[in-house]
């Protein structure tokens, strides 16, 4: 049984199991809901309190960045993410945990080589094409804008 | 050597006189905790980072080994000793204390079978009286090295197995009551285009059936002679991928074959996907539970499978294949009739 390259990859892909995808999305959607439910209460709560709105929708990511900074630090989102999935990591609980968790790790490194230069580790791309991506759309918008379409 | 063949049949087979296998608390919650020497509750060992915490593992192991045996530590001729860690750190920290001529090795998950085969061979050929071969892996240094930060929240594949916190220590000396090693057979790499770092049982599994058919071929023993083939550590996939192709090219090992990173873990209770990995896996259980099985006559006659990914996160990143490699140890609680087979190794 002398495979080629090729051949063996599709016949250990043939052995290998499935991530249970509708599971997954199931799980996704209803962490996800609750996360943003959760969000919505806060934002409520402000308002409620007597904070502009402006401020409001600041202060409202600001809490859930800190609430999963919070988890992450008790260690206990690496457990709920395991069961959400795309449901912790979409909103901007993942990215909060993105950052804390490689602070956390590196801390033994030193706070210049370890957790300074490594905190951005997983989030930096996304900082970085999410800030790329916002400069070509401001260029698109900005002919768009003059040019009478938006 | 025979003939080309790369089997290296040991004139004087050295005899496993002592060993100590040390896990993390996972392991110890598994179907073999009870066979394992010494565990902690808390992975970190006492320590205050997760690499010295795999050091002192290995620390712990070897002291366990030599108390075992009754060995002071300047009868040990060498060491042979490593670990997944960067440069071997785990090792070379680990066994910094024992004042031993140290070798360090990187075989990847196949370091227990690699250690214990230059071991055997410096011993059976008399360059040593005594050499040690030590391993270890430890679930949370591995994940910051090859994975992602221990806190952070994803989900694992289906395919992914888990590597296993667990260091071992096994001693072979010139004399001894067994059990000896008789054979072993180093590995060839072989690659077969896996590059997903997330199926190491599928890139492994072509290394150790290209091994066990070479051994089959040439040492003339079939696999029934065997209590047990043990592979470390391809896991469910690669258990089930190596079964399959030795079958195929008419080698039937599926009575005798299971795999270290399916022993460990209990597959149905302690959510490790694909099974264990890492040097401590087999490295723990050879010198745990399967020391223990030859001791309580279980096991008379094994061959031991060591299986490594040779990779690295920068070569995957760059679209590298995973090669595997695949070493072969083989166990026996009596010494060969004929001396050996008169295919000897010289030094």
């Amino acid at each position: 049984m002398n495979l080629d390259p090729k051949t063996y990859e599709k016949y250990a892909k043939s052995h290998a199991k499935k991530s249970p995808v509708l599971k997954d999305c199931a799980c996704a959607f209803l962490v996800g809901g609750v996360i943003c439910c959760i969000a919505e209460g806060i934002y409520r709560l402000y308002l409620h309190l007597g904070m502009p709105e402006v401020n409001v929708r600041i202060m409202t990511p600001v809490t859930i960045v800190a609430l999963a900074a919070l988890l992450t630090g008790l260690g206990w989102f690496d457990k709920i993410a395991k069961f959400a999935g795309a449901g912790t990591l979409v909103p901007i609980t993942g990215f909060a945990n993105a950052v804390v968790s490689p602070a956390i790790d590196t801390k033994a490194e030193g706070f210049v080589l370890g957790v300074g230069a490594k905190m951005f580790i997983i989030a930096g791309p996304v900082i970085v094409y999410g800030t790329i991506a916002s400069v070509i759309w401001g260029v698109i918008y900005y002919f768009l804008h003059n040019g009478g379409i938006l | 050597m025979a003939g080309g063949s790369q089997l290296l049949r040991i004139q004087n087979p050295p005899s496993i006189v002592s060993s100590a296998a040390v896990v993390g608390r996972k392991e110890f919650e598994g179907p073999l905790g009870a066979d394992f020497d010494l565990h902690a509750d808390d992975d970190k060992f006492g320590m205050d980072t997760w690499e010295k915490a795999e050091s002192e593992m290995q620390r712990l192991a070897f002291g366990l080994m030599l108390k075992k045996g009754v060995i002071k530590e300047t009868d040990v001729d060498a060491i042979f000793a490593g670990d997944l860690l960067n440069q071997c750190t785990g090792s070379s920290f680990g066994l910094l204390d024992f004042n031993i001529p140290y070798f360090g090795l990187y075989g990847a998950c196949s370091t227990m079978a690699e250690s214990m085969m230059l071991a055997a061979l410096m011993v059976g050929n008399g360059v040593f009286q005594r050499a040690a071969a030590v391993c270890s892996s430890h679930f949370c240094s591995a994940e910051r090295q090859f994975r992602f930060p221990i806190e952070y929240g994803g989900q694992r594949t289906p395919t992914s197995q888990w590597t296993v916190t667990g260091a071992g220590a096994m001693l072979l000396a010139k004399d001894g009551n067994g059990p000896y090693v008789t054979e072993v057979m180093p590995g060839i790499s072989v690659q077969k285009g896996v590059k997903d770092a997330n199926n190491m049982g599928a890139a492994m599994a072509p290394a150790a059936v290209d091994t066990l058919k070479r051994y089959f071929s040439c040492s003339g023993a079939v696999p029934e002679d065997f209590d047990a083939i043990l592979t470390g550590d391809l896991g469910q996939i690669g258990h089930e991928i190596t079964a399959e192709m030795l079958y195929a090219v008419g080698f039937n090992i599926k009575k005798m074959y299971n795999d270290c990173g399916l022993m460990i873990y209990s597959a149905k209770t302690q959510d490790v996907h694909a099974g264990g990995s890492g040097c401590g896996c087999s490295g723990s259980i050879m010198c745990g539970p399967v020391m223990k099985r030859f001791r309580n006559g279980t096991y008379n006659n094994i061959l031991f499978i060591g299986t490594g990914a040779l990779m690295s996160p920068g070569s995957v990143q760059q679209g590298m294949p995973i090669a595997g490699i695949a070493h072969l140890v083989r166990i026996s609680s009596t010494l060969p009739a004929c001396g050996g087979g008169g295919e000897g190794v010289s030094p």
